[in-house]
């Protein structure tokens, strides 16, 4: 393990992210990761790394970075204005800075090096989980001061390894890809309308957990369900009507009617939603869904080619 | 239009797709030992399939999340479909926890008043029964325990506490649980624990598991 980079200013809220700790969800701890799982891999791949190393999760305002060490990082994600191109494998000498002048859109960027940030493992993931104060840099967000360390890195030829633009997800397409969820009948026929056509607004008090939308109040009345376990992109329909988007920290389980579930492939877009932006559900087919996810694990794929 | 696919129905099981990556498959919509037990069971065994990247029982149904580039959802429905008929193998009685309670919550004499009990009847009733974990999850560590005595059986409150404090032990509906954490809660809280719940420096960390037994004692404060 060596250090990589000094962090001289963390941004509002930059964690140790990696795929998340799936086997802890039997223990009623949240699974975590990356929010957008497309571009933390994609961010590792350029590098040279493996998919699944840690990499640094920036939401809405980047951090300041100094290289200590000669390094090769990729940032990737939403645009929050970096000091490098993004997608883009670039080397950083001793003493080279990395800033954020600001967010131009998306909500969360990715910056992996070469070799994996290197966090505390807990239940086997390096992701940070805040609620649990564990994981990642010690449980909690980077502050002005920390090192960032990595792991051994075998030098991949990746200087100028790029992820083209046709390759991306199209974040700026605010129409999440759903498939309708196991309650989606109780859904009144005004909601069952309401939920393909209105446009919904991430509201202020969203976060890992999930993003709360304002918008259309839907209504789902019948019996109290036994609660049982959820899975990340799980739209839940509490009793006032307020739809919640379930995302990375979600809890575990819960009771509420689930009536649509956001595809694999339209996750990463989700993930790059901020408080104030609006949104839309689009019905899709499974078909479709495997479609549009098998052409993003082509693009990754001609990452390691 | 996209096709709409209709949820796979079979006397005994339904089984919905969860987005494109998951599917709740529900047993029943009960509240049922018997019910959990094969929900567990059925976990257990989807759990040891190379396509299934995770199964999680709920109280009477199973969230699968699987890997759809090695299975299609409409197989694994029917893998799901043919294992659930499968008779479970003889359950192992879950593990015992015996977990002292000062009965002094600040919703007991509410309970006592809307039940018509004595405060000691309450009690009695809490401490009676061996309770079955049928499900971990919600918050880290925290476990749903039941079935309660029918004369506790009590709605949620109607305003839910913005904070419960860690070791509350709490009923609503048929069950009864203990927070394992500050948190937020609708549950009415009859007594509370020193018992540790979350054990995050474990693995795994959580004192209860699906399946387990619990017996709570009063103890004075």
């Amino acid at each position: 393990m060596t250090e990589a980079l000094r962090v001289s200013h963390p941004g509002i809220l930059t964690t140790i992210q990696d795929g998340g700790r799936p086997n802890a969800v039997a223990s009623g701890v949240p699974a975590g990761g990356a929010m957008d799982r497309f571009a933390h891999s994609a961010a590792n791949l350029i590098v040279g790394n493996d998919r699944g190393a840690a990499t640094l999760e920036c939401t809405l305002t980047g951090p300041r970075l100094v290289a200590i060490k000669p390094c090769v990082i990729a940032i990737t994600g939403g645009d929050l204005g970096p000091s490098i191109p993004m997608w883009t494998a670039v080397e950083l000498a001793p003493g080279d800075e990395v800033a954020f002048a600001g967010r131009r859109s998306g909500a969360r960027a990715y910056i992996a090096i070469g070799g994996g940030v290197m966090g505390d493992r807990w239940l086997g993931s390096m992701s940070t989980n805040l609620m649990c104060a564990r994981g990642g840099m010690h449980g909690r967000a980077l502050v002005a001061g920390d090192v960032i360390s990595t792991g051994e890195w075998h030098d991949p030829p990746v200087a100028g390894r790029t992820l083209v633009e046709q390759l991306r997800p199209d974040y700026a397409n605010r129409s999440l890809r759903v498939i309708r969820g196991p309650h989606f009948a109780r859904l009144t026929h005004g909601s069952q309308r309401d939920l393909w056509t209105a446009m919904f607004t991430v509201s202020p008090s969203s976060n890992r957990m999930g993003f709360r939308l304002d918008g259309a109040a839907l209504e789902a009345p019948g019996d109290e369900l036994l609660s049982f376990p959820l899975v990340a992109g799980v739209v839940q329909l509490p009793s006032g009507g307020q739809p919640i988007l379930l995302m990375a920290d979600h809890q575990t389980a819960g009771g509420y009617p689930v009536v649509a579930v956001v595809t694999s492939a339209s996750m990463p877009v989700a993930a790059q939603l901020a408080p104030g932006d609006e949104l839309r559900f689009e019905e899709t087919s499974i078909e479709d869904a495997l479609r549009a996810r098998a052409a993003q694990r082509a693009a990754l794929e001609s990452l390691t080619s | 239009m996209p096709r709409r696919r209709s949820t796979i129905r079979s006397p005994r099981i339904r089984v919905h797709p969860l987005g494109d990556t998951a599917v709740l498959a529900e047993l029943g919509t009960r509240l049922d030992t018997a019910l959990n037990t094969r929900a567990i069971a059925l976990a257990a065994a989807l759990k040891k399939r190379r396509d299934v990247r995770q199964a999680i029982a709920g109280h009477a149904s199973v969230t699968v999340q699987f890997d759809p580039e090695q299975i299609t959802l409409d197989a694994l429905a029917a893998a799901i479909r043919r294992l659930a008929t499968k008779r479970p193998p003889m359950e192992e009685p879950g593990r015992l926890h015996r977990i002292p309670v000062v009965y002094d919550g600040p919703d007991l004499d509410d309970v006592t008043e809307r039940l018509s009990l004595t405060r000691q009847r309450v009690i009695d009733l809490h401490v009676r029964p061996i309770y079955r974990a049928f499900m971990v999850g919600f918050v880290p560590g925290w476990a749903y325990l039941g079935p309660l005595a029918d004369e506790l059986v009590l709605p949620r409150r109607a305003m839910p506490r913005t904070q419960v404090p860690a070791g509350s032990v709490a009923i609503a509906g048929q069950q009864t649980g203990i927070y394992p954490l500050e948190s937020p809660g609708g549950w009415h809280l009859v007594g509370r624990t020193a018992v540790k719940l979350f054990l995050p420096d474990s693995d795994p960390p959580s004192l209860f598991r699906a399946g387990d037994r619990v017996k709570f004692f009063a103890v004075d404060a």
